[in-house]
């Protein structure tokens, strides 16, 4: 498995994100409050360019999104997740939690995922972002899709996308997974409709066609 | 002749298969065969939808931008009791980018609770006060946050206990109705009766009163098993929050809607803002998941609509996270006092039911019909209560009253099993009279392999595995006021309208498979277009209604437009309609296999643009139970459950669920299985994890998030294996039925008696934790 920390500049104490510290608030809570501290999506660290200061106004960004880059004018309280969504019309990406707890959200920064949903828009700067409308290519689906609709792996839809992103990621990245690797790779995905049994299956057989 | 007899498939295929007679209506279609005889019903038919789905294109209510559009965010109370004195908006009024702030007053000379108050009473936390429209969301919540409300705080309660005490803080003291999409389906409860907090009992349901003599029924008894079950409150928790964007044009107000009934919103807002029901549209193409709660426009609804109209701009509003937990909905809690007598060779003679539950600040905590029918008994009798607590109001879940009502009644049985030294699943052979169910204990039992059974608590290790099963009933509800419409267009093209929604269990695509089965045409070749009140009106997708409502009249629709289309056919050939056929996207003649044309061609005969055809739903064939809409039959379902229980830190896995269901006449089979291991997995959520958290002392919630509100993940889905037995009963033109409840109903029964199986020791209360399964050992040893 790769390495969660990507960023070597992450060790710093200041750095500590928000989700790493949601992650530690979610230990200290009573009853029948588990862990869940099961978001697979990689962390980068917010490190803005020293010494700019930006905003509160908005302010004009170039960001490359499934190939293409735009200009967007965004306030720096601006999430990626808002920017894709709000700002660039790419509504498949989904907020649900809104704190980095339910994976719906994911996005590829350089390949890697991410939650969209903390991460500042301006602190993507010239990585490439993927999103889900950028995973079929020149109109064919990508074998995860195709399995997808095959197996039934989606019922009200909310959480496919950011399903279908963290099953990508997997099977582009491990050739040869077994169900606990699937397991492994949408640990952080939340569905309320249960379909994780169907998207198991379906990753499976998605990197089985793909050999 | 108004009606005409046709033989039916009857009864179980591979158990009881037979065939009965049923007059139906002369213009509905001829009967179909049991579905290994058809092509489309009852196959594993790709989700029509799934495409948007995969791709992210999918147009949910949230990702909805229309030009000029503005973002609202809705002010809600932060003290669970209080009179408002005074809402100071001038600051928020002022923020750059904030076109309009809309307070929700008291109607005047109306007065209500609020006595003589401008705004109404704040009775919980996250109740709506207001709303703000602003350029962004961003700007939104800014200003929200600006908002000052002066409270006059008043004493509260927020444990169920507490509140059913003599001296507790009275949350209404008035009686209270019923909200519209509150608690158990087609009970009414009695906010009026019943001292204080308390109010009611509910003592009979549809199905009926007490029964019997109690007394003597116990009296009878050789074994008694009394118990106390208790079961938490939980949040719905759909991915998509509860909201709309609302465009109120000059003509008509369009309301895109995250909904589970497009023509309840579309009344609810017609009514709040005495428009006719035709100057308003509501629309759902995609919605991310409801589970029961998403029937009503709410307070977001009129919210986003008077900022519409104070804007004159569409407003987008839907919830953040935490509103959707504090304020749409909840399955309430339960305390449940049973007591069950029987004889010795396991006969019941008597089954005492009561119980107490919060649906906060609303009514519907009962625990539905369950101990009342599932199984036979002579006497019994049930009070539930509904204790008012200042909490959010709860909403209908998947089988609403009855998953409590299980978690207690299937315990039981198997409790008096064990008194009566009988196998849990021997036991429910002698008393339970469902074919259905008998046949999914046996094909269940195999598949899961019962007979590996150990006595309780002879498991040895630190991890101790166990077996367990619970049994449901959901009854066959119909919605009649269910209509369809289809247009064949000239050239080719086939459409479906119905204000139906599909809230993500596949309606779309079993719509289309009826239609495609009856025309003879592939899935492919229908396009499906529901969830929008323009259309006939269709059922809201709650009580798993809808396939049972919605595919009869798509039938009939279907059948109508295609005798149209045949009849033009047999004018050209020179022949009768009756005497023509379509099959593979041809029409054929019985008799003369040389004349042949295909659809397509077929469509060119019309003289019309398009045949349009529209059905109602007509009553079941033989009626009703009761006339309403309750249909005879039931929606049995068995599921078993293995667990592994570790007794040095007390976590609970699921390992396994076998799950055997049924739902009449099965459509899908895949989107069958989706169904029921979603309701799988939220019920061992409901088992083991997930329970809203409330501080006592604040009235707040704790977890009213993700992180910290525990559901399953990945890591948590036991493997599940699904058993669709197919249940013949000749009742409509596609004799189908849903399966959303039943899927939800016995597995946490199944797990608690699983768990038990285990440790040898039984847990009265949900969730099951590491907490108390530690506890519970400690009682043992």
């Amino acid at each position: 498995m790769e390495k969660k920390d990507q960023d070597p500049e992450s060790k710093s104490a200041k750095n500590i994100s928000r989700r790493g510290f949601i992650r530690g608030a979610g230990l200290s809570t009573a009853g029948s409050v588990l862990l869940s501290s099961n978001v697979l999506a990689f962390d980068y660290r917010e490190h803005p360019a020293k010494g700019k200061e930006f905003g509160p106004g908005a302010m004009t960004i170039k960001m490359k999104v499934n190939g293409i880059t735009k200009s967007i004018s965004v306030e720096p309280r601006t999430t990626l997740a808002a920017a894709l969504r709000d700002h660039l019309g790419l509504t498949g990406t989904k907020v649900v939690c809104d704190r980095g707890a339910c994976s719906a959200c994911t996005v590829y920064l350089d390949g890697k995922p991410v939650n969209s949903c903390i991460m500042s828009a301006l602190d993507v700067g010239d990585k490439e972002v993927t999103t889900i409308e950028g995973i079929a290519k020149n109109g064919e689906l990508h074998p995860v899709q195709e399995a997808f609709i095959e197996h039934d792996a989606s019922q009200c839809g909310y959480c496919t996308p950011g399903m279908v992103m963290s099953c990508v990621h997997l099977v582009e990245n491990n050739p040869n997974p077994n169900l606990e690797d699937v397991k492994d790779a949408t640990r952080g995905n939340l569905c309320r409709c249960g379909t994780y049994p169907h998207v198991f299956k379906a990753t499976l057989e998605a990197a089985k066609k793909m050999i | 002749m108004d009606t005409r007899k046709e033989k039916f498939p009857y009864g179980i295929p591979g158990h009881n298969l037979g065939e009965i007679e049923r007059e139906i209506p002369m213009e509905e279609p001829p009967v179909w065969p049991v579905n290994d005889e058809l092509k489309v019903i009852g196959k594993r038919v790709k989700r029509i939808d799934a495409l948007e789905k995969v791709t992210g294109k999918a147009i949910y209510t949230s990702d909805i931008k229309l030009p000029g559009m503005l973002y609202a965010k809705m002010l809600r109370s932060n003290v669970p009791h209080a009179t408002i004195s005074s809402i100071d908006v001038s600051k928020a009024s002022s923020l750059p980018g904030v076109h309009a702030i809309h307070l929700i007053e008291n109607a005047p000379k109306e007065g209500g609770d609020g006595g003589t108050n401008t705004y109404p009473m704040v009775k919980y936390v996250g109740q709506p006060l207001g709303g703000v429209a602003a350029e962004s969301l961003e700007i939104a919540k800014e200003a929200v946050s600006l908002i000052k409300v002066n409270y006059e705080k008043k004493p509260f309660v927020i444990d169920m206990e507490s509140a059913m005490e003599i001296n507790a803080p009275i949350v209404f003291d008035a009686p209270i109705t019923q909200q519209q999409d509150g608690g158990d389906v087609g009970e009414t409860h009695d906010g009026s009766k019943g001292e204080g907090n308390v109010r009611g009992p509910s003592t009979s349901s549809f199905f009926g009163g007490p029964r019997g003599n109690l007394e003597e029924g116990f009296n009878e008894a050789d074994v008694i098993v009394e118990r106390t079950y208790r079961t938490q409150v939980h949040t719905h928790m759909p991915l998509e929050t509860h909201g709309v964007v609302v465009d109120w044009g000059a003509d008509v107000m369009t309301v895109y809607a995250s909904t589970q009934n497009t023509a309840a919103v579309r009344n609810e807002m017609a009514s709040v803002f005495n428009l006719p029901k035709s100057k308003v549209r509501v629309i759902c193409e995609f919605m991310g998941g409801g589970f029961g709660a998403k029937h009503s426009a709410g307070s977001f609804g009129p919210m986003a609509a008077n900022l519409a109209k104070k804007t004159g701009r569409p407003v987008w509003l839907m919830l953040d996270r935490k509103e959707e937990h504090l304020a749409e909905g909840n399955r309430p809690n339960s305390i449940q006092y049973l007591k069950i007598g029987a004889k010795k060779d396991g006969t019941l003679t008597g089954i005492q039911q009561r119980s107490h539950g919060t649906a906060g600040v609303g009514l519907g905590a009962g625990v539905g019909r369950i101990a009342q029918i599932l199984y036979p008994c002579p006497n019994f009798a049930t009070e539930q209560y509904d204790v008012l607590t200042n909490a959010g109001p709860g909403a209908a879940w998947r089988a609403p009253g009855n998953v409590q009502g299980a978690f207690g009644l299937e315990q039981a049985i198997d409790e008096m099993a064990e008194k009566l030294d009988l196998d849990p699943l021997r036991y429910r052979d002698r008393i339970d009279t469902s074919e259905v169910r008998k046949v999914e204990r046996q094909r269940g039992a195999e598949l899961f392999g019962w007979s590996r059974r150990q006595p309780p608590g002879s498991s040895t290790g630190v991890v101790k595995k166990g077996l367990g099963v619970g049994q449901s009933t959901w009854p066959r509800f119909v919605t009649l006021d269910s209509s369809v419409e289809i247009k064949i267009h000239k050239g080719g093209g086939v459409e479906i309208r119905s204000s139906v929604q599909d809230i993500g269990t596949g309606t779309k695509t079993i719509i289309a498979q009826v239609v495609a089965e009856e025309l003879g045409l592939q899935v492919k070749d229908i396009k499906v277009n529901i969830g929008d009140t323009f259309f006939p009106v269709g059922p809201g997708s709650g009580g798993s209604v809808v396939t049972g409502s919605i595919t009869p009249p798509t039938r009939n629709a279907a059948f109508e437009a295609k005798m149209a289309l045949l009849k033009l056919v047999a004018k050209k050939w020179e022949t009768d309609s009756s005497e023509l056929y379509v099959e593979d996207g041809q029409v054929g003649h019985k008799a003369n296999a040389d004349l042949k044309m295909s659809f397509k061609e077929a469509t060119k005969l019309m003289r019309t643009s398009q045949i349009s055809k529209i059905a109602s739903r007509s009553d079941d064939y033989g009626g009703f139970q009761q006339p309403w809409g309750l249909a005879y039959g039931d929606l049995g379902s068995v599921q078993f459950a293995e667990v592994s229980v570790n007794t040095e830190t007390g976590f609970v896995k699921v390992d396994r669920i076998v799950a055997a269901h049924s739902c009449g006449r099965p459509l899908n089979i895949g989107q069958l299985e989706s169904q029921i291991n979603g309701g799988v997995i939220q019920g061992v959520s409901y088992a083991l994890y997930e329970n809203r958290v409330m501080d006592n002392g604040t009235g707040h919630m704790m977890n009213a998030n993700i992180d910290q509100y525990k559901v399953p993940f990945s890591m948590e889905i036991p493997e599940i294996e699904t058993i669709i037995v197919e249940e013949y009963s000749g009742r409509s033109s596609t004799d189908a039925y849903g399966i959303g409840e039943p899927a939800n109903i016995a597995t946490a029964a199944a797990i608690a008696n699983a768990v038990y199986n285990a440790i040898g020791v039984r847990l009265y209360e949900i969730p099951i934790t590491p907490s108390s399964i530690l506890k519970a050992l400690r009682n043992v040893s």
